[in-house]
Order: C-alpha cells, then sequence, then structure tokens
C-alpha cells in the first residue's frame, strides 16, 4: 500500500505503524459524570467497518506525524490522508 | 451411510456407484429453533453438538457462500492447546481432547495427525516464560516437555543453531499437538450434522435481524426471512460486519492473515516448528508442501488478500530459522479475516438481545477451537449457561477488567 502523505507525497504504507480507528483521537473526559463507560466504550469497542474506514497511521520511519488515513477495508483502496493534529483541531480541540 | 475400510472395499468391488452425497441441500423452512450463522467450522460443529450432544432438533446453518470457504478452510491447520492464563487453558485442553475422538466421533477421516509442536527459545528469559507456560499446562492436564538445545538439535538437526542474534537454546514442546486436515473438519461435522437432522443451507447470507422489544424474531437473508428461538453468531472475521445489523459494537477488530505453501518436497519436516525471535511457523503437509506463516498483516481488512511487506517478513523470519528453506518454491498464497479480540482471546456469550448469541474473537487461533468452541456454544444455546470450560469468555470482562491477554499488549489487536 502507498500512502500518499500530505507533505511527503506517496510513501511506502511500510514506513508507517498502524494504530487504528480514527475516533482514538477522541479521548473522552476523564472528569464526566459516565467517564467509565465512555472509557469503556473507547478503550474496547469498535465500529469495524466493511468498507470505507477512518485509521490512524505514525510515520515513524519519516517525518514521525500522525495521519488520519481513509481506507476501504474491502479494496485497501486509499482515498484520503490528512494530519491527525488538522482533524483534532477542526474537532474543537486546542492540538 | 456410515464409512469404513470395509464400505470402501464393497465399493470398489461394485463401481463405486453406491456412494451417496455426504450432506443435503435443503431448501430453509420457515421457522426453526435454532438458527446458526456461518457454516465455518465454529458454526458447523455448533449444530452437530446441539443435535448430538444436547439433544435438539430443528436447527439450521446458513452459510453465505459455501461451508469451509471460510477461515476453516484457510488455515494452517495446527492444533495445540499451550496456553498459560487459567481462562484459556482449560478450553483448549478440552478441545484437544476433543480433537483425539474426533474421528471416531462424527466417522469421517479429518487426518488428526499428533505430530508434534515445538516452540523454540532463543533466550534465557524466554526459558523461563517457556518454563512457566508448561508448568501452566501440566497444572490443566495437558502435556509439555522442557527441551534442551541439544535434544532440540536431535529432533531437527537442519535448523540455525548458530544465528549470532537468535540462538537456538531449546525449546517447548507438546507431543499430543499437530495438525489436521482443514477441510475435513468441515466435511465431517457438516455431514455428522445433517445426519442428525440439521439443515446446511448454503448461499444463504444474513443481511439483518428481526427483532422486537429487545428480542430477536428471526434473520432476513438472500434466501428469504427465517424465524428462530435462538440465534447464534458464528461468523468469525464477518463478526463486526454482521453484529452491526444488531447494532452491536464489538470488541473486535478484523485483520488479514497470510498463508504460505511450498512445492511439494520429501518429508523433512515431522512436527510443527515456530521460531521464537520472530512471528513463523512451519510444518509440512502429507502431500509435502511446506505450510507456513507468521504475523497478521496489522491493519483492519475484510479483503481475503493481504500486501507483499508480510510476506517479505514471514519469509525472512523462515530463511533466519533454516535457511534451507529458501531453496524451496512458493506455490501458493492467500489471506483469510481474522476476528481480532482486544485481548487476543475469544468470546461465547449471550448478547444484549435476547435470543441473540455470540461467538467469535478468535483471532489467528480459532482452528485449534472448533471442536471445543461448538460443543461450548451448543451448550450455551441449549442451556443458558456457560460451559466449565467457557465460564471466561464473556462481553464484560472487558468492562471489569478481566482481560485474558496472553501476550500482555493491552487492547491493540494488531499486536495479540
Ligand atoms: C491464514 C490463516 C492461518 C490460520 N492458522 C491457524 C492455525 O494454524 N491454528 C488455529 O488454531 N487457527 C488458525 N487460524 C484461525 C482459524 O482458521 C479461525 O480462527 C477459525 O477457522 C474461525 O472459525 P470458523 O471456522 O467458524 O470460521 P470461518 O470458516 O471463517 O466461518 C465463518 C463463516 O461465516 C460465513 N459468513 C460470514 N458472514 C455471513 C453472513 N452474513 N451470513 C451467513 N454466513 C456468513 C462465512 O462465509 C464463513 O464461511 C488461521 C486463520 C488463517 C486465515
Amino acid at each position: 500500500m502507498i500512502i500518499n502523505h500530505p507533505l511527503l507525497g506517496p510513501r511506502d504504507a511500510q514506513e508507517f505503524t498502524y494504530l487504528g480507528d480514527a475516533s482514538l483521537i477522541d479521548r473522552p473526559d476523564w472528569s464526566a459524570e459516565d467517564a467509565n463507560e465512555q472509557y469503556y466504550g473507547y478503550a474496547y469497542l469498535r465500529d469495524n467497518p466493511a468498507g470505507l474506514h477512518r485509521e490512524l497511521w505514525f510515520h515513524e520511519q519519516g517525518d514521525r506525524s500522525w495521519l488520519v488515513v481513509t481506507r476501504n477495508t474491502l479494496t485497501h483502496e486509499i482515498t484520503r490522508v490528512e494530519f491527525a493534529s488538522h482533524v483534532a483541531r477542526l474537532a474543537g480541540r486546542s492540538r | 451411510m456410515r464409512y469404513s475400510g470395509f464400505r470402501i472395499i464393497k465399493e470398489a468391488l461394485t463401481g463405486n456407484r453406491g456412494w451417496q452425497p455426504a450432506w443435503r441441500n435443503p431448501e430453509p423452512k420457515p421457522h426453526y429453533d435454532f438458527v446458526i450463522i456461518g457454516g465455518g467450522g465454529h458454526g458447523l460443529a455448533t449444530a452437530y453438538y446441539l443435535a448430538r450432544e444436547f439433544g435438539k432438533s430443528r436447527i439450521a446453518v446458513l452459510e453465505k457462500g459455501w461451508i469451509g470457504g471460510g477461515n476453516v478452510g484457510r488455515n494452517t491447520t495446527i492444533i495445540r492447546s499451550n496456553y498459560l492464563l487459567d481462562g484459556n487453558e482449560p478450553f483448549y485442553e478440552f478441545s484437544l481432547k476433543l480433537w483425539e475422538g474426533l474421528e471416531q466421533d462424527f466417522n469421517y477421516n479429518a487426518m488428526v495427525s499428533q505430530r508434534g509442536v515445538l516452540n523454540l527459545m532463543h533466550s534465557d528469559a524466554q526459558r523461563d516464560a517457556f518454563t512457566r507456560r508448561g508448568n501452566a499446562m501440566h497444572l490443566n492436564g495437558a502435556d509439555a516437555q522442557l527441551l534442551d538445545a541439544a535434544q532440540v538439535r536431535e529432533m531437527v538437526p537442519y535448523l540455525n543453531f548458530n544465528n549470532a542474534r537468535f540462538p537456538i537454546k531449546g525449546g517447548l514442546l507438546q507431543r499430543r499437538g499437530g495438525t489436521v486436515r482443514h477441510d475435513a473438519v468441515a466435511w465431517g461435522y457438516a455431514r455428522g450434522a445433517d445426519t442428525r437432522g440439521v439443515d446446511i443451507i448454503q448461499n444463504c447470507e444474513v443481511t439483518g435481524f428481526r427483532m422486537t422489544n429487545g428480542k430477536v424474531q428471526g434473520v432476513e437473508t438472500t434466501r428469504g426471512y427465517i424465524g428462530a428461538n435462538k440465534i447464534g453468531c458464528a461468523v468469525a472475521g464477518s463478526s463486526g460486519a454482521l453484529m452491526a445489523k444488531a447494532d452491536q459494537r464489538l470488541p473486535i477488530e478484523s485483520h488479514v492473515l497470510q498463508a504460505f505453501v511450498s512445492e511439494g518436497l520429501k518429508p523433512t519436516i515431522k512436527g510443527v516448528i515456530t521460531f521464537g525471535a520472530g512471528h513463523f511457523y512451519v510444518s509440512q503437509s502429507d502431500k509435502g508442501g511446506l505450510v507456513f506463516g507468521g504475523d497478521i498483516d496489522g491493519y483492519n481488512s475484510y479483503a481475503q488478500r493481504g500486501n507483499l511487506p508480510t510476506v517479505e517478513d514471514v519469509c525472512e523470519s523462515g530463511m533466519a530459522l533454516m535457511p534451507m528453506i529458501g531453496r524451496a518454491r512458493l506455490l501458493r498464497m492467500w489471506g483469510g479475516i481474522m476476528d481480532m479480540s482486544m485481548d487476543g482471546s475469544p468470546i461465547i456469550d449471550k448478547t444484549d438481545i435476547e435470543g441473540l448469541y455470540f461467538n467469535g474473537g478468535w483471532c489467528y487461533g480459532g482452528f485449534k477451537a472448533t471442536p471445543a468452541s461448538g460443543w461450548c456454544f451448543a451448550h450455551l444455546l441449549a442451556t443458558d449457561t456457560p460451559h466449565e470450560t467457557a465460564t471466561a469468555y464473556r462481553f464484560d470482562r472487558f468492562r471489569k477488567g478481566l482481560m485474558i491477554d496472553e501476550k500482555g499488549v493491552g487492547a491493540q489487536p494488531n499486536l495479540h
């Protein structure tokens, strides 16, 4: 697989390590009433779709950036690559 | 029809005209007591034991393709019970015992071959860990034997013992482990279930569930609606996609695992050998091909095919362990979709929905579990209580922090 890095261009997926579903960006608020329940879902439950999947890849042997890659789990085709920091900021996070 | 040596001779003398199909091809009925989704090893074994062990009837197995087309026909056929943790070892030992009597039980030659599984160790720390694992196996009635380097060398002289980085320091041997002809397991269970009245319905994909007031009534399929009192889901790698149709999120990710077979060679490898310094395992099939594999590719996938970096990694590990493997040509390779759970251990449990039961999370080790998985799932479906060897395989272990994490790597499915 080739991941089209937003800054560095097309890079071999071997340069990256895979973490999992991009929902891992949305760490729940530890001080919420139902934090236990939220963390259970956050840490252990997954949508695991057959089709488009937004997922986190770390450019370990490159610029060490975290990327959100949109990839089809049925074909492995990658349709979109964004910086995770950008995605997080768009979602209202400070960093 | 019972299979036997006598039957083969009789058929040979009468022109082989007496053989019949091993199972029927029935039309689905409108309603069953039990519907099992997934005609893999686990689904078929569940139906078989429901009928044979628990005396149930009106059972159907629904399979979207053909039986044996999933992981049960794609795995590298290794069986063993060399686990460490209490939640796992009694279950896998129960499974190994069932394998030992399986062929007589379902009257089918599954080529169960207890040729031994040898896990190699390459460091002092690994020797400590294997000693502990061997002791845990003994405590649960399994066999395990610690070998030193000389004993390993005697068994398998062709390995690379003097690898500077990963010298072979010994091994943990389970002689009762081995290999089984995987397709024959699906066929044997299918035939055994069919003989006991189970309807095996192929080309029948479950596309949805019909529910009222939190109770499941039946399934929508590509061959129409089928009602059921109890529904058991045993679809391995497709667990996430299927259970999403019942609005269930699972502690599971689907990943692709590849397997490889070389051209046929003269008998070289007697049992199963696993490399302890990388992920590589190899055995030799009765046809002579070296059957081997290694790590999962490591990203979510439903594609049933993997990528080249993993091929390279597996072959490098093979070369590090037994350099002569480099002379063999690769004949075939393929992928299967693993239901990788969050702690690397399976789930056999009820769901939040009344009448809907779940069996999955087998990772890359569910073939050896097939008999016990079928038995325990049948136990749960028939009695609504877990079998004594499967009490830990619950959904709520994640909520309660009671993980069964053999490797201790945490909620990271691609590392299990
Ligand atoms: C390459 C590889 C090597 C492996 N090596 C080993 C090994 O050496 N030892 C070991 O113990 N394990 C091994 N495994 C794991 C083992 O094969 C699996 O854990 C086990 O087979 C899963 O259970 P099953 O047989 O029921 O799955 P499957 O055979 O995959 O059965 C699931 C069935 O459900 C069907 N299905 C899916 N969705 C639907 C639907 N909506 N409606 C109807 N039917 C549906 C599928 O078509 C499939 O036939 C390996 C797996 C792979 C891929």
